[in-house]
């Protein structure tokens, strides 16, 4: 079991290599553009090219251009943008993470347990008015837009009923950091993480009402009936674990990729200055050492998420572990 | 009698009408005896365990008729009681040992589950009891095997799993779901063994389902033939044997190949297929392949009468 963690996260080094490998390429070998007039931005001055050209190594074969690229992300991190005028990037990467992570992590740990709940309580009343009711719930999840929803959301909690005592709490947009202001930092997110949840919410309960009917077709339930277990013991240790396997393949992936930059539209709406505003900001400008750190940093996302998936599946499935 | 099923009926409701599955089935079962019941596939001995078991979830099932257990009526039981009994004094045997174990728990996880359902002892003391269980159905290594997940022991030694889990409360009847077919023949001598080892040390009843007359005339104190939902004939092993008297009991005897003499070139095969339980004939539902029908098959069905050694045909009760 330690030697298949062990070789998995080999595996994720080399992938995250990969990654980096062709992003470079693409943003720094693609042939007909020259990097260092995009880097420099438009109308820059020669001088400033040339600075440009020397600081990235243009001058040199393309490895040493990797390198010092690598080099200026991850070890000395002295990465700057010249569009915005000598802002570092790396900082502002860094200082982006912890606003995504905490609107996307207080939003899993909703989806997740309410979506639990509502798979179990589905998939034991199925086909009943309770089960029906709460799909059609999922399904007008799943179908409203995030934005649309965000801002919806904003309506009510900021304008319209902002002043009722429903939602005299709800601070004004924005981002308060856990460390200053733990009590802010909660109630500022409660309502992006609804917002954000929802939609996850609705695909999973509804995946996991599936996965866990499915299973309860399998040989092994007849089994346990037939040991004189109880139907929620059957349910819940027997039907339900086995059906979290496919729960966590989703997960991994909604989550690297949220954590990537894809929370953005909730991030625009409730005026968080996560990483999915910073990449946004760096398209519309045309920001390359900005769009180069945070690609590399979302993929980095995604990577890890799977490789945690991996491990998570190890746990949850024996006939993984001996392969 | 251990137990007593008297006139069974389980049909379920289709798209295409109500199909009679189990139609009027009856049989006693005495403490300690194995009862082997032969037919082919949807012929109903299956679905006739379990009803015993009260295992038929299926919600467009009805289920008709008395089975008494220890004389006690377990058609119409709440859920909570039928499970008190079941895996306590009822336990089953299934077909398949490669599906029937939950894939994500140990072997001993999931004996000790049904241990600590039925009894209140701690969790070291249940496991003390699975690797004597473990080690009754001859495992080799039963403190090791304990901590085995199903994918990791072989098909035989899955089914002896299973069976130590089925005997881990000391059932006084089991029910064993043709537990020999998914295996190979040496492995099947084995189980059959562990079987007839346990019938005199647990002194326990079993229900024997299979479709290998050859198990059947191994281990089987009475026999029970059925044929499309119904029981055409039952008696003790020796009569049945050396004695079968319904048509459809002697051309499956017919069909195993000799073990001394000439060997036939080809075996005989019954002609025609089993009748669609959607569409049974009004007579003898084996009628249509029968080679002695008469008239009197044709227009009503044969009763099997109360004798111990008895065949639902009419041409018996006429000789």
């Amino acid at each position: 079991m330690i030697y298949a963690i062990l070789r998995r996260f080999g595996q994720m080094l080399f992938v995250m290599f990969g990654i980096s490998v062709i992003v470079f390429l693409i943003f720094f070998a693609t042939p007909g553009s020259d990097p260092a007039a995009r880097i420099a931005g438009r109308n820059a001055s020669p001088e400033v090219l040339a600075a440009v050209r020397h600081s990235f190594g243009f001058d040199q074969p393309l490895y040493v251009q990797y390198v010092r690229m690598m080099e200026k992300i991850f070890v000395t991190g002295d990465l700057t943008s010249f569009v915005n005028r000598g802002w570092k990037v790396v900082p502002a990467v860094m200082d982006s993470i912890p606003v995504t992570l905490s609107l996307v992590f207080g939003a899993a740990v909703l989806w997740v347990v309410v979506s639990i709940i509502i798979g179990i309580v589905a998939a034991a009343t199925r086909d009943s008015w309770l089960d029906r009711l709460l799909m059609a719930l999922g399904l007008l999840g799943i179908s409203m837009p995030v934005y649309w929803l965000g801002e919806v959301m904003n309506l009510i909690t900021q304008s319209r009923y902002h002043d009722s005592w429903l939602f005299s709490w709800v601070p004004p947009l924005g981002y308060k950091n856990f460390s200053d202001d733990p009590k802010g930092w909660f109630l500022t997110l409660v309502i992006p993480w609804i917002t954000l949840a929802v939609l996850y919410i609705g695909i999973y309960g509804r995946v996991l009402r599936a996965a866990i009917i499915e299973s309860l077709q399998e040989d092994y339930i007849r089994t346990a009936r037939a040991k004189g277990l109880s139907e929620t013991r059957i349910l819940l240790r027997h039907a339900l674990r086995t059906s979290l396997i496919a729960f966590v393949t989703l997960f991994g992936l909604d989550f690297g990729a949220l954590v990537g930059g894809s929370a953005l539209l909730t991030e625009v709406v409730f005026g968080l200055h996560g990483i999915g505003k910073l990449t946004y900001d760096a398209l519309q400008n045309l920001d390359l050492p900005m769009i180069m750190a945070t690609v590399m940093y979302a993929s980095m996302f995604v990577v890890v998420a799977n490789a945690v998936v991996d491990f998570v599946y190890i746990l949850l499935d024996p006939r993984l572990r001996t392969s | 009698m251990i137990l007593s099923v008297r006139d069974l009926r389980v049909s379920f409701r289709t798209e295409d009408g109500l199909v009679r599955a189990i139609d009027g089935v009856s049989f006693d079962l005495a403490e300690g005896e194995i009862l082997g019941v032969v037919g082919e596939s949807g012929s109903g001995k299956t679905v006739s365990l379990l009803a015993v078991m009260g295992l038929i979830t299926d919600p467009n099932a009805i289920i008709e008729g008395s089975i008494r257990y220890k004389g006690r009526e377990l058609v119409g039981l709440p859920a909570r009681e039928l499970r008190r009994l079941r895996g306590n004094e009822i336990a089953m045997i299934f077909q398949d040992p490669m599906t029937a174990l939950t894939p994500v728990y140990t072997i001993g996880w999931q004996i000790a589950e049904q241990i600590r359902a039925h009894q209140n002892i701690s969790k070291s003391k249940a496991l003390e009891r699975v690797e004597q269980l473990l080690a009754e159905v001859n495992f080799p290594n039963p403190h090791e095997a304990m901590s085995r997940y199903p994918h990791q022991l072989s098909g035989g030694m899955r089914q002896r799993a299973v069976i130590a889990m089925a005997l881990s409360c000391n059932p006084a009847l089991l029910v064993a779901d043709e537990p020999t077919t998914a295996l190979d023949v040496t492995v099947q001598a084995g189980i059959l063994d562990l079987v007839r080892k346990l019938r005199s040390t647990h002194n326990s009843a079993v229900v024997f389902i299979t479709h290998d007359m050859g198990v059947v005339s191994e281990l089987a104190d009475r026999v029970m033939v059925m044929y499309a939902g119904r029981v055409v004939e039952r008696g003790s092993r020796s009569e049945l044997f050396s004695d079968p008297q319904h048509p459809y009991t002697r051309a499956l005897l017919g069909s195993i190949p000799p073990l001394t003499g000439e060997k036939p070139r080809r075996l005989p095969a019954i002609p025609g297929s089993p009748p669609s339980l959607l569409r049974l004939p009004q007579g003898c539902a084996f009628g249509p392949r029968c080679p002695v029908r008469y008239e009197p098959c044709v227009a009503t069905k044969p009763d099997l009468g109360t004798a111990t050694h008895a065949a639902a045909c009419f041409r018996v009760a006429q000789a």
